[in-house]
């Protein structure tokens, strides 16, 4: 079984179809960190993060737009990380900061849904890679013309804005991040990489409608509901 | 059954392990020795060549018979999700000075990282401690979702040996084991063989063995898992669905050690077989003094 064919999300670029590999960075918008504080100096981190800080979204995450995200019963709420993410165009090994974008072959939007994470020292793996933690889309929008570096990011829930965010903020922009993941991992074509959320992430309730606008990019919807104990 | 996937001549394959018995002669492949004496469970029509000197075949989907050297070694399934547990022996947890757990600690792992028997690993020159994870992977065959730990077996496709290796230098406290750490190239080798679950009559106890350069290093027994096959089935398809080809990586014995370029690392794990991979300097890799570009400007 291939980890790909998962998400029939539009792509009308070079590759034509996203690999099924979602990668998201974490702690890469200045908010993220920020909000932290000092506690990023004390046990357990210890340290602020030096390398980029990934996780992964596996296959069985991913959905695409206008989905419904089912919430466990035994949980109220969940976050949203809104993410603009980026296609691989072609494999990407320890590419150059001047050279990143080369390998860009478009942009969607990434909702990373989690459980509320209360540290982030272990991957948490069972609060953010629930069945259908991961809406992409709507489409993969052609990159010229974007600078993923300045996009607004606005999510609402049930029409109403709880977050405004733009790229600017990024810790490592799109560049930069590119090169630093590719110098230990290649990615491949199709392979989603999401460029990192504000914080703090709005927090959603069975029966919201969810709603993240990227003006270039598009608007990706979903509804969340409680899911049968 | 054991089965596999190999390029050969132009092509991916399916392939099985052949029998001695269809009359491919053997050939020493120098990588042996005496240790890869095994108790080999899986029986049947398939006898393992268990003198340790290799010439091991596989026969093709298209009925070709091939000498283990003369194909690529590929994962041996199509790999979907992999799922890796960290701590999950006693010993190596307190080989790492660190306190058993509650809940698994699980990680998961990109398809980059994915690499075949017999393939090179780079190893990172300015890394103090790279270290193999000898471990037993569990393929999942149906797809699994709230799975009782009774009936957890019944979703499994087979069995086979993964070497997760780590390189400690890069390990965070965020998200921990961080991807710089688990997710590198090529550094979770799977293979040679899946073997079917029904040759596999106890995964439950299996012996686990690592030698570095032919010397024995890392020994366990999957009696040994702090949370076993069942329980870790139960517990992954409480929150996600399992589907087949996904692979559970069940954690590592004691003995973990550094490894350096030219080293080659062999794990072998009871009725599975025996798993080779040798480590690459970064020249190799066209990195270190003299820097190659990885695509050339256009």
């Amino acid at each position: 079984m291939p980890a790909g064919a998962v998400v029939p999300i539009p792509c009308d670029v070079p590759p034509y179809r996203l690999s099924g590999a979602v990668y998201g960075a974490l702690l890469n918008h200045r908010s993220a960190l920020a909000l932290l504080g000092q506690a990023v100096h004390a046990p357990p981190y210890r340290a602020p993060p030096q390398a980029p800080v990934l996780c992964v979204k596996p296959r069985n995450t991913l959905a695409g737009p206008d989905t419904v995200v089912r919430i466990p019963a035994d949980a109220e709420e969940v976050e949203v990380g809104a993410n603009v993410g980026l296609v691989i165009g072609r494999a990407a090994c320890r590419v150059p900061e001047s050279r990143a974008l080369d390998f860009v072959a478009g942009y969607l939007i990434v909702a990373d849904v989690s459980l509320p994470l209360a540290s982030h020292f272990r991957p948490g793996v069972r609060l953010k890679a629930r069945d259908g933690f991961c809406p992409l889309g709507p489409a993969v929008a052609d990159p010229h013309g974007i600078d993923s570096d300045a996009l607004t990011v606005e999510v609402f829930l049930d029409g109403a804005r709880v977050q405004s965010a733009t790229t600017t903020d990024l810790i490592r922009p799109t560049a930069r991040l590119l090169a630093d993941v590719t110098e230990f991992m290649t990615l491949s074509a199709g392979d989603v990489l999401a460029l990192g959320a504000a914080a703090p992430a709005p927090r959603a309730r069975p029966g919201q409608i969810l709603r993240i606008e990227v003006p270039g990019i598009g608007v990706l919807s979903c509804r969340f509901e409680r899911e049968a104990a | 059954m054991k089965r596999a996937r190999v390029a050969h001549a132009g092509a991916v394959h399916d392939a099985v392990a052949a029998s001695p018995a269809c009359g491919a002669a053997r050939e020493a492949d120098g990588t042996g020795g005496e240790h890869a004496q095994l108790a080999d469970e899986g029986g049947g029509e398939h006898v393992r060549l268990a003198d340790g000197a290799g010439g091991e075949h596989v026969q093709l989907a298209d009925g070709r018979i091939v000498s283990e050297d003369a194909v690529v070694w590929l994962p041996p399934f199509e790999v979907g999700t992999v799922i890796a547990l960290g701590l999950n022996y006693r010993d190596h947890a307190r080989e790492l000075q660190l306190d058993s757990q509650e809940e698994p600690l699980v990680f998961l792992k990109g398809p980059g990282s994915l690499l075949g028997h017999r393939g090179r690993t780079r190893r990172p020159a300015d890394a103090a401690f790279m270290h193999y994870e000898c471990e037993l992977a569990v393929v999942i065959g149906r797809p699994a979702r709230r799975v009782a730990r009774e009936r957890a077996l019944e979703h499994v496709a087979g069995y086979c040996i993964a070497n997760d290796y780590a390189v400690r230098d890069y390990l965070e406290n965020w998200y921990r084991p961080n991807l710089r750490v688990k997710n590198r190239d090529g550094c979770t080798v799977l293979g040679p063989w899946l073997v079917d679950a029904a040759d596999v009559p106890d995964p439950g106890a299996l012996g686990l063995r690592t030698f570095v350069n032919g010397k024995l290093t890392q020994q366990g027994n999957t009696r040994d898992l702090i949370f076993g096959i069942p329980v870790l089935i139960e517990y992954l398809s409480s929150f996600m669905t399992l589907s087949p080809g996904d692979v559970i990586l069940t954690g590592t014995p004691e003995g973990v050690g550094n490894v350096m370029p030219g080293d080659v690392v062999t794990c072998e794990i009871d009725g599975l077989g025996r798993q080779i991979n040798s480590l690459a300097a970064d020249a190799e890799f066209g990195r270190g003094k003299h820097e190659v570009p990885c695509e050339s400007s256009i």
